[in-house]
Parts: structure tokens; sequence; C-alpha cells
């Protein structure tokens, strides 16, 4: 049985002209055209394109910050695109649509086929067709055996080589390859169990960041996430119960000597994993994440947390918090922002620079020159006012909106920024009270990944590969003996024919035909 | 080290004069081929003629088995025993082409000392930066073309492959060049060397498929318009004889793409926690996957078999050529490994 193919398959008959069609018929007829090859080929080719722009603007899943800053810089062009939802092409209802008709396709595609198919690997190979001059590999040869010695040795060597066997006459009827078939139908359904999986297990998962500091423990709960993306289907309960405190954090580095440049060599941290009131200590590096009971912590980025200490006017302490402060290059000259609502008489707010190796610019300015902390410097711009954090508005702790707020060191002031090393303190003006620099920590970013559809999309990835593989390079092909009596013994004709691609029929059969040969040469003499 | 790195970049620039050589005997075989061809042509013997006829003649003996020719239009004509002369046997090359045979030989060896050298310098393997990338990938184009040589008679395409691996050379020393640093951690992965390899194998194939499928329109334009065109064309296997072997060579990059898709999904698994995230590289990856996986269809499809197939391969390989160079220079996004 031939494998069943679409009626614009290039193996398959022409069609023939439609006859009138009733609503029953066109629905059929719209049917045959949604999974026909042509179809299949023109939505791979526009999910292709459709793919482009996503790569041209920033997308809100990956690159959040991108698209603010999109936003920012064109921002007429910006509505549009957004409008289009070019922002979030592959979430957007063309994408999806594409994709989807795709899949509409492929699942009407496969299941005709694969009921076929299951038949044809329960059925006899066909009859032998009546003529095998032009066939492929035709060759005649005569051998001094019966009818039935050659064809008996035939059966036995087509079967050696795998071949389905059928008798018909003094003939017969072999065909191998349905792992072709099988292969190709293994991979098509494969793509549809990558669809599946993401579209049924993808509901389950979540992902969040956080930012931990030295010395400080994290725990898996929906607070303590700086950032959380919660799968469709996901609810509170399915954080699993676990806490993570960063005991170290080791980075090295290397120095080029000819060109200066600093490179990162290795980043270790020493974690503590806190689960069942037990503790286990971890290293996680990149690339290496750790896996706790399912769900995987990375290691993304690090920097420096120095301890700031607030004191108010009388010396009592308002405020001691580590403050991350996020690396703007690579020698982690970094960017931070404090914000001490209560205790002072007027809320506080500091944007701040750390330089891990401090050295004084011409100008005046610091920059870092070496990421590790050999002359840590820590200089703040202090602002009072309204912070804004009683409104009960998110903000972003990375960020302090100025709007609503009075400088009062650095800049036009008048009064100096305040510049300080490890264990230095600086008064605030208006005697509001001092600050410190209490000491210096590190921090690492982690992310939390809790995925349920990696194995079923891994499976179907193999399965994807192997199938493929089957497809493309097991050969499906058929070949004939026929027998013929003569006065000398017998007169034998190979032919073949391939189903698919299959450059080496020919050479197929003509080795067959010598393999023959000699099987029925070792039987006459035994 | 310093030494070794400078034995590497003088095997380079001395592969590339090798390859120059072959490249310019190459491109002679085909004009004097075509000036053969011509005379040929003018002479009415059967050379030229002969291969015009053949595939028309395989497809009409295939015809019979209801296979509309299938894909049996091989690179022999198989009608009973006719002819025992192939295809792809060289019509009317020249002495030149063993001679550039040779020498791409020669220059691909200094080549491979080049890689080599440059890995043992760097102590990790040398594919790490765009520069390292577009060399090793060259290595293996060109080490795939001569792999393919053994297998299948397409000398023709040495013009193509070395000129190609020649301007590709010449742009990533003067333009991609880095000097060895140490792997960042990023790129600290067994996968690094998986994904990237199995990428550059992919590229070979697809570039040695590009080139037959650009010939294979050469061949049926020549055929159809029957204008003088580019004469060594007519020396070419006929088209259909092209389509299939272009066929079987992009099929083959096409499992290596499949491959290299998958292993980088597992990388950035681990390197990201998240197997897909449409990262820009990702997503060319993918738009280079689908637009083969259309090519693979467009030869099954009737209507799409033929031209529009090639030039599907050509447009999936030109898109793996933009996703090396545009997509790794201008476009933002995680992958930036270049080096740069
Ligand atoms: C999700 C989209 C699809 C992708 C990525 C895809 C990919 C592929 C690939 C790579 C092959 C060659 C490997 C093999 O033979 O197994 C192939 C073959 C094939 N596909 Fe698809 N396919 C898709 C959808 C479809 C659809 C919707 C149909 C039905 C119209 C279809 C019908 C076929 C057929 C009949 C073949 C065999 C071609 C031949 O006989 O040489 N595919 N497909």
């Amino acid at each position: 049985m031939e494998p069943l193919r679409p009626s614009d398959h290039i193996d398959s008959e022409a069609p023939i002209a439609q006859p009138a069609l009733g609503a029953v018929g066109w629905l059929r007829f719209a049917w045959r055209q949604l999974t026909s090859m042509r179809t299949a080929l023109v939505l791979l080719l526009l999910l292709a394109i459709a793919a482009i722009p996503g790569s041209l603007v920033p997308q809100r899943s990956a690159d959040p910050n991108g698209v603010v800053q999109y936003r920012r810089n064109n921002p007429e062009l910006f509505e549009v695109l957004d409008a289009l939802q070019v922002f979030d092409t592959y979430t957007s209802v063309w994408f999806s649509a594409i994709y989807l008709l795709l899949f509409v396709s492929l699942i009407g595609c496969i299941i005709p086929r694969t009921l076929h198919h299951a038949r044809a690997l329960r059925s006899a190979p066909p009859k032998t067709p009546a003529r095998l001059g032009r066939l492929v590999g035709y060759r005649a040869t005569d051998a001094p055996a019966t009818v039935e010695q050659a064809l008996d040795a035939a059966h036995a060597e087509l079967r050696r080589r795998r071949y389905r066997v059928a008798r018909y006459g003094d003939s017969l009827s072999a065909e191998r390859g349905y792992l072709r078939e099988t292969g190709n139908l293994i991979f098509h359904m494969a793509l549809v169990g990558v669809l599946a999986t993401i579209g049924f297990a993808g509901g389950f998962g979540y992902n969040g960041q956080k930012v931990l500091v030295e010395d400080r423990v994290f725990v898996n709960q929906l607070s303590s996430y700086d950032s959380f993306k919660p799968g469709r289907f996901f609810d509170d309960t399915r954080l699993d119960a676990f806490g993570v405190r960063l005991d170290e954090f080791t980075p090295e580095y290397g120095l080029d000597t000819t060109t200066g440049r600093v490179q990162p060599l290795d980043f270790e941290a020493a974690v503590t994993v806190i689960a069942n009131g037990k503790e286990y200590e971890r290293v996680l590096k990149v690339n290496e994440p750790i896996d706790i009971g399912g769900t995987r912590m990375y290691l993304l980025g690090n920097g420096f947390a120095p301890v700031v200490t607030v004191r108010n006017a009388d010396g009592d302490v308002v405020f001691r918090e580590p403050i991350p402060f996020l690396p703007q290059d690579s020698n982690l000259t970094s960017l931070g922002v404090v914000k001490v609502p209560d205790g002072l008489r007027a809320e506080l707010g500091m944007i701040g620079f750390f330089y891990p190796s401090a050295l004084p610019l011409d100008s005046g300015a610091l920059t870092s020159i070496y990421p590790e902390p050999d002359q840590p410097v820590l200089t703040l711009n202090a602002f009072t006012g309204d912070l804004g954090l009683d409104d009960g508005v998110a903000r972003n702790a990375y960020a302090l909106d100025t709007d609503d707020l009075t400088q009062v060191t650095g800049g036009d002031t008048g009064t100096d920024s305040i510049v300080l090393g490890v264990g230095q303190s600086a008064a605030l003006p208006d005697g509001l009270g001092s600050v410190e620099f209490s000491e210096l920590r590190r921090f690492v970013s982690v992310d939390f990944y809790h995925d349920p559809t990696q194995i079923g999309v891994l499976v179907s990835a193999l399965l994807i590969l192997g199938g493929l593989i089957v497809s493309l390079f097991v050969p499906r092909r058929r070949l004939w003996v026929v027998a013929s009596p003569t006065d000398a013994g017998v007169r034998l004709e190979y032919a073949g024919l391939a189903r698919g691609d299959d450059p080496g029929l020919e050479a197929a059969v003509y080795d067959f035909a010598d393999s023959h040969s000699q099987r029925i040469a070792r039987t006459v003499e035994a | 080290m310093d030494t070794l790195v400078a034995y590497s970049l003088v095997a380079v620039y001395s592969a590339m004069g090798v390859y120059s050589i072959a490249f310019v005997l190459f491109t002679l075989d085909l004009s004097k081929r075509s000036a053969a061809a011509a005379d040929a042509a003018v002479a009415g013997t059967a050379s030229a003629a002969a291969a015009t006829s053949r595939p028309a003649a395989a497809t009409a003996a295939v015809g019979v088995g209801r296979s509309k020719g299938g894909t049996t239009t091989l690179d022999r004509p198989i009608a009973a025993g006719a002819s025992t002369r192939t295809v792809d046997a060289p019509i009317g090359a020249t002495r030149y082409q063993k001679i550039a045979v040779a020498l791409s030989l020669l220059g691909w060896l200094l080549h491979l000392g080049a890689v080599l050298t440059r890995g043992i310098a760097a102590e990790r393997v040398p594919w790490a930066n765009m520069f390292e990338f577009g060399l090793t990938a060259t290595v293996i184009g060109m080490g795939t073309f001569l792999g393919v040589l053994l297998w299948k008679d397409v000398r023709y395409l040495g013009a193509y492959i070395s000129g190609f691996t020649l301007l590709s050379l010449g742009i990533v020393t003067t333009n991609f060049y880095v000097d060895i640093v140490p792997t960042p951690p990023a790129l600290q992965s067994a996968w690094l060397v998986i994904h990237v390899l199995v990428a550059s194998l992919a590229t070979g194939f697809f570039a040695i498929g590009a080139g037959l499928s650009i010939m294979q329109l050469l061949r049926s334009r020549a055929a159809a318009s029957k204008a003088e065109g580019l004469r060594f064309v007519h020396t070419l296997p006929g088209a259909s004889a092209l389509e299939s072997l272009a066929y079987r060579v992009n099929v083959v990059g096409f499992v290596f793409w499949t491959f290299t898709l998958i292993a980088g999904a597992i990388w950035a698994e681990r390197a990201w926690g998240r197997y897909w995230g449409w990262d820009t590289k990702e997503v060319w990856t993918f738009i280079i996957w689908t637009l083969f996986a259309g090519y693979i269809h467009a030869r099954a499809t009737r209507g799409w078999r033929g031209d529009r197939s090639a030039w599907l391969a050509i447009i999936g390989f030109s898109a793996v050529i933009f996703n090396y160079t545009i997509v790794n220079l201008f476009f933002k996004g995680l992958h930036s490994y270049s080096g740069l």
C-alpha cells in the first residue's frame, strides 16, 4: 500500500476536476485545501516571515526595559507597532493564528495518514507488475536451478534483508522501509507533542527573580520575590517550601596584559539550601543551576551591596541595610538608591555610585579600574521631600523619582557630595543626622524556574530528531523477482521501485541479484 | 602561546594564498570547459546535447512506475543498461580542475592547521568568538566539500566554495579578528562544544546545497531559454540531477540544524533557566529551520519542485549567513559573544 499523501503531493495522482459541489462538498473541499502540501508549505513560510519582526524590536517578555526605551525614543512609531502587537510578536494574534492553522493542518494531515499506515503495516506487498523491463535496475540472468529452488533462495535472501515478501505465481514481490513512513509520522506527531506540552503544562510553571545579599536568607514565597511571573494555572500553594542563604560569592578575574582588559574567569556562589528542616551546602555557578525539588535556581548576575547606616540627629540608628548597587560597566562601577522614609525629620532619598577600585580622574570625578574591592568608595547625593512610598503604588527599588524631592548635597546645591570609604561616616546637611558606609557585602541575582514542560518538550524534541533521521535516510523500496523455467534451468528477472527519495535503489537491486545468484549456487551444490 | 597564535595567523594567510590560486584555476576550468562545450556544440558532437537530454530520458524511464519521476530521476540514466556513463562525470573538465582540487586540499590542511594551533594556544575549542567561529565554520565547509568529492564528483562547485571560503576568511581576519581571551563563564559549558560544532557542520552542508541549487537554477534557465548565457552551464549535470543532489546535501544540513536547535535549547536551559525565550539568535535559528522545513515540503509538492524549491534552499542559506553576520553584530540579544 502506498503511503497516504495529500493530493498535491508529487507522488499523488493529479486530482480530477471537481463536479458541482454541495455544502458538504464545499466543506470537504475546504478541508482538503487546508490539509494540502501547499497550505503546509505556505504556512511554514509565513511563520518564518512572521517571526522576523520580533527580532527587530525588543519584546516585552524578554526585554521589558528595551520596550520602555523604545517607547521613549520613538513615541509615535511605538503606538502603531504596539497596536499591531509587535512588542509581543510571539503571543500576537497573527503569529498565533499562523501556527494554530499550521497545527490544525498538521493534525488533519497525520490522522488519516496514521490510520492508513497502520493498515499498510498489516497488508502484503502489491502484485508484481506485468513487465519489469522498464523499472529501476532491471536485469535478467539465467541460473541452473528449478523455479522453486530459485524462489526459495530469493525468499530467504529478501527476508535476510528484512523485506516483507509475498508470492504471486512464479514471482516474489517484496517491500521494505515501512519505518520511513513511521519515522515521518513520529516526526510530525512529536511537533504536535511540543506544542501540546507547552499549551497544557506551561500554565503550571512560574519563574521569579531575586537579588540575594550575602548572609541573607531567601524564603520561597510570593512576597520574597523581586519580580514574579506565574503561569496561567499557578496558585500560591505550588511554591515549594524552602529557603536559600547566600554564604559567599567569589568571582575570579584575569587581566589581559596586552589590552589591559579585565576578563571574568569564574563566578561561584556558595549557598545553603534550607529544606525539610535540614541545611545543605551547595555551589551555584553560571551554566550550573541547583535543583531544589523541581525548582531550579540559576546564577545570572552579581555585584556589590554596601551596607548603609543612617542615624538621626540624636545618633540613634534609624536605617541599616545592605543596598544592592547595579553594575554599570565591566569594572563594576555601580549605581544604587537608598530610601529612608522614617525616623528622620524629613524623608530621605539618596542616589549613589559605588566604585570597587576607585581612581580620581583629572576632572575630579571617580572611576573604577578593577572589579574587585581594592579601594572601595561610595558617593551619595541626598534628597529630601516626599518619597511617595505611602501612596500604595509599587515603586522600583532601584530608581528614585526626584520630581517631588529637593536635592540637598551634590550638584548645584553648593554642598559637596558625600564620599565615603568603608567604615567612614559623614553628617547629613541641615542637621538631619549622619550616614555611614558600614560594611561591604556582595550580592547575586538569581532566577528561580519551575517548568513542568521540560521533560515533555525534551522527549518530543528527541522524537523529532529520531523520526527525522529515520524518515530521511531509511529507504523505502520495492523489489521484484520473476522466475520462468528454461531448458537449462531458470531465467530470473529483477527490478525495483523507489518510494520517495532513494538514490541507492539501483545498486540495491544489483546487490540483491548477486547475493541471490550466490545463494542459488550454494543450494544447488549442497 | 603568542608564537602559536602567530603561527596560526601565518597558516591562515598561507591557506588564503593557496585558496586564491585554487579559485583562479577552478574559474579557469569553468571558462575553458565552456569553450569546449561551445566547440562541441559547433561541431555537432553529442557531448553537450547528451548532457541536456539525459534527465528527460531518465524521467521517462521511471515515469512508468507511476512515481511521476519521484525522486528517482537519479544521477544515473536508468533506461535498461543504456549507458554506463554517469551524469556526474565531469563533462569537458580541464586539467586545471585537478590542480585546483589538489591546491584546495593543500589550502585546507593549512587552514586546519590554523584552527588547531589557535585551539591549542587558547586551551579550549577554537570557536568562542566570531573570528574563531568563522575560521572553524569555513574549515568545516571546505572539508565537507572535499569529503563530498569522495562520494560525488561536484568539482564544478570548486569555484563557488573556494571563492566563498576565501571571501569569508578575508572578512573574518580583517574585520572580526580578536586576540585570545579566556572563556567567559557564560561560555564554559560542554554544550558550547557540541552546539557550535554541529551548527558549523550544518552551515557547511547548507553552503554546498545552496551552491548546487544555484547551479540548478542556471542549468534550468539555460535549458529553458536556448540563449547562449554562461556556457559552462551546459557542461553541468542536468537540472534534476543537481536538484536531487542538492536535496540530499540539504537534508543532512537540516538534520544537523535540528540538532543545533535542540542542543541550543538544552544549553539555554542550563544557562538561563528557560529552554526557549525568543531571543534574537533563537528567533533566527527557528526561522532558518522553518525555511528548510518549507524547502523539504516544496520538494514534495506539485508545482514547487524545481526552481521554486531551489530558491527556498538559497534563501535558507542566505538566512544562515545573515544570522552569523548581521544578527551577531547588530541585533541586541543575550548571545553577545562576537568578542568585538
Ligand atoms: C508544523 C509544521 C510542519 C513541519 C515543521 C514539517 C516538517 C517536515 C519535515 C522536516 C519533513 C521531512 C522529514 C520527514 O520526511 O519526516 C516533512 C515531510 C512531510 N510533511 Fe511535514 N511538516 C509540517 C507540517 C506538515 C503538514 C501540515 C503536512 C500535511 C499537509 C505535512 C506533510 C508532510 C509530508 C506528506 C511529508 C513527506 C514528504 C515526502 O514525501 O518527501 N507536514 N515535514
